[in-house]
This record gives structure tokens, sequence and C-alpha cells, in this order.
């Protein structure tokens, strides 16, 4: 063999002579760095899942009038008269957005905004002869929110853009179909809470996969949204935005706040709670899959240790034929690199194919398929970090050999 | 006199060793050791030969006094110094010949001289197979180290502390391991290096007819020098 360094020579002398251990190393790091990733991509086609069931209902970034509260202390014009103290208490204001269309326009306006859309939210109750259930109609311009929310993709039955233009049509949600035992194209009564009757065709049915929103949950005709709240055709309660990307919602959502005399709120602020959840799951996986990785990376300090220990006169000789501590670091980190880049790699096959077996596990609707998928992110985090333990397990066995005083060896 | 080339030198080199208790190993070594010269080392065991070596081998540099090697002060330099030092200018044979088991003879020759990068590997390879025809196992080169003879071994050992065309070559009791015939082999092949390519070998033995056969010997005893017996003409 022929290799222009000698130090990467003499490792690969050694990784050869010795292959099984060099193949038990590297089947540690395999394992280790399989079931990293495997776990990693598993949290993060949760966290995609459940990210998606939140944007199934709302949008990056909401744009609401906020309860106002009152203020608590009115303080005297004047001294010598009473300061009045009240309890503070929400303002009975409207919800309704002044000027909607300016704003989606003034929305529109930043670069990183991709839709906006005006809605109008109304709590009623769905009546089928003595059966009833609450819930909230929302009136939309059905394209532009299919384009949002993509409630196409998730419809059980009938058609989306029947609403558009209709004034007299509903798409309900699959639940609320379920309990008042109606179908399509079946009539339905809706009274709002501000006392206004209709009755509705149904013409689409949804399923979303939350039970919550399939039984309470219901889409109208714009227009029908504002005449069920008593108002004109210019009430909006909501502006649901949708950006370039999603992580970045809060901040842009501060960016937009300045500009505007309404309250604009990110995604992640509004789902907190589950976000949080699905922090917890990443970390718990995340610590797991990483400790697993440590071990490994044990197996391939044990052996280098093991090898340093066996070839204690090898380095002595080495040393005094003129190899620095550089050299013999040199010797051994190539070592552990060598069996950690073997694992590694192999460990990435691995890991791909686990994922492949149960990316194409099917668990029945809503979830679809196992949520988990191949993200290159993924991979390439879970090979440096290979790269990085071994280094680090191959490094401390080096720096010891580095350290052997040849003199000490010789003298035994 | 004033022509011979002192190699290495020593100024009053002592050094302690403190376990199990205080005691001076080596006391006041002054020395010259010249071009050329087959040097060696007695003394009764115990009296720090092979502790006087090891220093002047530049492995071990806690001591006091000074060191010369070619008129340069190597006491005090760095690790790192120290390593290219041995590197270029130092070959070692050792009793346990110390071949690295899992290469090829000519591999372990090699390797010092891999290490200096002076020549190509093709060139490297080339003095390598030089150096073992001067020993008379050529036929052995590509054998691994471990299945050779103990004579065999320790010519390989030999042939790689001479592979840098080091100045100084040091033994320490390099025939201790060898019966009377491979003995006459080394010394005949420390006379050739010594006399025909001028290299210095400083041997440390406890062969007294080896010995006597040496240019020069120095006695140690107690970590002192007892006597200087022959003169390098
Ligand atoms: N690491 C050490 N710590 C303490 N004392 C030591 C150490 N190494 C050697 N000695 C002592 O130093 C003295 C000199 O040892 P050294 O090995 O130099 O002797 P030597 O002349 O080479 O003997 P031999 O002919 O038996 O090889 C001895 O008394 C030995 O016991
Ligand atoms: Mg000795």
């Amino acid at each position: 063999m022929k290799v222009k360094n000698v130090n990467i020579d003499i490792a690969l002398t050694h990784i050869f002579t010795r292959k099984k251990q060099t193949i038990v190393a590297a089947l540690g790091v395999m394992l280790g760095i399989a079931v990293y990733l495997f776990m990693n991509s598993l949290s993060a086609g949760f966290t995609r899942y459940s990210t998606n069931e939140i944007f199934k209902n709302s949008a990056h970034i909401k744009l609401y009038k906020e309860d106002a509260i009152s203020e608590p202390l009115i303080p005297s014009a004047d001294t010598g008269q009473l300061n009045v103290i009240v309890n503070p208490q929400i303002l009975q204001e409207s919800k309704k957005l002044i000027n909607p269309q300016a704003l989606i326009q003034q929305l529109k306006q930043y670069p990183f905004i991709t839709h906006a859309i005006a809605q109008v939210n109304v709590d009623v109750f769905y009546n089928n002869g003595k059966s009833q259930l609450t819930g909230t109609a929302n009136g939309v311009d059905i394209t532009a929110a299919d384009a949002m929310f993509n409630i196409t993709s998730y419809m059980l039955a009938g058609n989306l853009h029947d609403l558009q233009d209709n004034v007299n049509a509903i798409v309900i949600g699959k639940g609320i179909a379920e309990k008042l035992n109606l179908g399509l194209e079946d009539n339905i009564t809706i009274t709002s809470s501000q006392g206004v009757n209709k009755l509705l065709k149904i013409k689409g049915i949804f399923s979303t996969g939350n039970t919550f929103t399939d039984q309470s949950k219901s889409y109208v005709n714009i227009h029908t949204a504002q005449q069920f709240a008593k108002e004109n055709t210019t009430y909006v309660t909501t502006i649901y935005a949708n950006t370039n990307n999603s992580d970045r919602a809060i901040q842009y959502a501060k960016k937009i706040q300045p500009s505007m005399r309404y309250k604009v709120e990110a995604w992640q602020i509004t789902n907190a709670d589950v976000l949080s959840g699905n922090k917890v799951r990443s970390t718990l996986m995340g610590a797991i899959s990483l400790s697993i990785l440590i071990v490994a990376a044990f197996g391939i300090y044990n052996i280098l240790n093991m090898t340093v220990m066996q070839k204690l006169n090898d380095i002595a000789i080495l040393k005094a034929t003129g190899f620095s501590k550089k050299d013999v670091i040199t010797i051994f980190v190539t070592e552990a690199v060598i069996m950690g880049l073997l694992g590694s790699v192999a460990g990435l096959l691995m890991g791909a194919i686990l994922i492949a077996i149960m990316a194409n596990i099917y668990m029945g609707p809503p979830a679809g398929y196992f949520p988990i998928y191949f993200n290159a992110t993924i991979f390439a985090y879970s090979f440096l970090l290979g790269a990085l333990v071994t280094f680090c397990a191959g490094y401390i066995p080096a720096l010891k050999a580095a350290r052997i005083d040849p003199v000490e060896i010789f003298r035994k | 006199m004033s022509e011979k080339k002192a190699i290495l030198r020593t100024e009053g080199i002592g050094k302690y060793f403190y376990t199990p208790v205080k005691f001076k190993v080596l006391d006041g070594i002054s020395f010259e050791a010249y071009k050329g010269e087959f040097l060696t080392l007695v003394g009764k065991s115990g009296s720090g030969k092979s502790t006087l070596l090891y220093c002047l081998s530049t492995m071990d540099s806690d001591y006091e006094g000074k060191l010369y090697i070619n008129e340069e002060q190597v006491t005090g330099k760095k690790a790192d110094e120290l390593a290219a030092l041995r590197n270029n200018s130092i070959g070692f044979i050792f009793q346990f010949h110390y071949l690295l088991p899992e290469f090829s003879c000519l591999k372990n020759i090699m390797l010092p001289a891999l290490k200096k990068q002076a020549y190509s590997y093709e060139e490297i390879e080339t003095r390598a197979y030089e150096k073992l025809k001067l020993l008379g196992i050529e036929d052995q080169a590509l054998k691994p180290a471990s299945k050779l003879s103990g004579g065999q071994q320790q010519r390989v050992s030999i042939a790689r502390a001479l592979i840098n065309d080091p100045d100084i070559i040091m033994c320490d009791e390099p025939t201790g391991n060898l019966d009377s015939k491979n003995t006459q082999i080394v010394f005949d092949t420390f006379k050739k290096i010594t006399s025909e390519l001028g290299q210095t070998i400083i041997a440390v033995t406890h062969d007294l007819d080896f010995a006597k056969a040496s240019d020069r010997t120095i006695e140690l005893a107690d970590g002192k020098i007892l006597t200087h017996n022959k003169t390098f003409q």
C-alpha cells in the first residue's frame, strides 16, 4: 500500500490489520446514527403533521380587534373632586375592522406576505328538527380561502366552489353532518347569536381530522355571514395572511404591528400549547437519540483506548524516531474518523431504509401515512454530529498516546 | 587532535530520580563523541548507562547540564524541535528490536524517512533496499517484521536507524539478545558505518570483547565517568 501521508498510512494499516474491531466500532456508530436519524425524522414528521393540522384552521398571521379593557381608575379633573374606581371589564365594542380592503392592500405591500383574505366569523346554532349544535360559521371568499387553507384537500363530499356567489349554500364539518343526520343537498337551519335565522343548502362536507373542528365549523359565503351578524357588506372580523416562511411568522408579525391599529398575531402565539407539546417531544427524542449516539461513540473510544494500550511499544518507537505529538494524534484520530465515517455512512443508509419503511405504513384516516419523511437537513445534521462525536471519541485516546513517554516504555 | 570534529558534547550532565528516594543517578558527565567514532559505554548494572543514553538521545530532557549536537545546544529545545532533531540526526537501536509488527521489514525501515519527507516514496524505497543489502537481509524485505528471527530483526532495526543517514547512532545493548555469530555481524556493520560512512556510534554494552574492539570506551560507575580508556585516533 502506498499512501502519501505516513501518518494516514500507519492509521490505515492499523485499521486493516484489526478489521474485526473496526467493524465492531463502525457497527456501533451505524446503530447510533441510524437511531438518531430515524428518531429525529420521526419527530420532525410529527411536528410537520401537527403544524399542517394547525394550518388547516389558522393562517400564519391573524389580524383582529383585540378586546379592550376599561380603565380601572378615572382620575378627577380637578383636585378636591373624587376619583372614580371601577372594576376593569371587557368593553362591549364591535369586533369590526374598519376598511378591511385597505388593510388587505396594506398587508400585501409586504414582500413576505403571499396571501391575505378577509373573513367574517359568527357564532351560530346548527339546527335540524329538534337537534341543535353550536359552532362558528366562517364567511369567506371561498376561492381565496381555499388557496390559503387548502380546504379542497380535506373535502369528503360535494364541491367547495358552490359557495362562490351563492348566499344560500353552506359547507359543513363531518361531525355536524353526522350528529344532525344530514347529507349533501339537505337543508339546514342556522341561527346566529344575533338572532338571524336562515335556511341553507349543504353543498359540501369536510373532515379536518380534528373532532372539535369537524363538529363546529362551517364555511358560508362572506355575505351570508355578514347578514348573520346584521352588518353591512364592509363588515369583516378577521384578516388572515400567509407568509413565505411560516417559521418566521413571529418576526413578520412584529414588523407589521407598528403600522396597524389592530392586533397582529402570529400562529405560534395562537397555538402556543400545540407548539410547546411539539417542543417537549422533539427535545425528548433528541435527548434519547443523542445519548444512543454517545454510547456508540464510547465504542470507538474503547477500541482506540485498547489499541493505544496494545501499541505502547510502537508509539514509543515512532516518537523515538522523530514522530511528533501531532503526528501521533493524527494517526489515532484518523483511525477514529475512518471508523466513524464507515459507521455514519452505513447508519445514514440504515436510517433511510427505516424511514422509507415507516413512511409506507398506512395508519388510516385522518393521519394517512405515518408522518415521517426524508429531510436533507436532518441527514446532514446526523452526519455532522456523527463526525463530531467520533472525532471527540478518538481525540481523547489519541492525546493519551501522544503523551506517552518513550523512555518509560523502553526502560521496561 | 585538532582536526577531530565533536559531533556530540556534554557539559556536566546530572540527573536525579525521586522515587523511591531522591538520588543522583548521573553526576557531572562531560565528554565528547567525534565524527566517525565507534564509542562504547560500559559499567556495572545500575551505573546509569541507559539513563545517560536517554538523555543523549533527547528523549529525556529532564536533566541538568548541557548537551550539544553538531555544536548546537539541544538542552532547552521544545518537544517538536527535539522530535525533528531525532528524525534527522539520531538513529536508535535497542536490545529489544521494537519493530512495528503489522508492517513489512521494508516499511519499518522506511517509516522514519517517510516522516522526514526528504525524498519521494520511490527513492525512499530504493534507499531502504540499499540498507537491507548492506545488512545482508534484502531477501526478507517484504516479510512482516514479526516473522523474522531475532538476529534478522536486529539487522532490520539497524537498517531503520540508518535510513535518514543520521550523524549519530545510539544503541542500548544492541547485541544483548544475539548469539556470537549475529553479534559479529552487528559489530562488523558498526565498524563499516563508522569508518566508511563517517557516522558516529554510541553503544551501551555489557560485552567487554565488543567494547575492547571499539574505538573508545567510557566506563561509568555510580553515575560518574570512571575511565576513558583508549583514545580515538
Ligand atoms: N524511572 C526510574 N525511577 C527511579 N529510579 C530509576 C528509574 N530508572 C532507573 N532507575 C535507577 O537508576 C539507576 C540507573 O539505571 P540505568 O537503567 O541507567 O542503569 P544501567 O546502567 O543501564 O543498568 P543495566 O546495565 O542493568 O541496564 C538504577 O539504580 C535504577 O534502579
Ligand atoms: Mg540499561
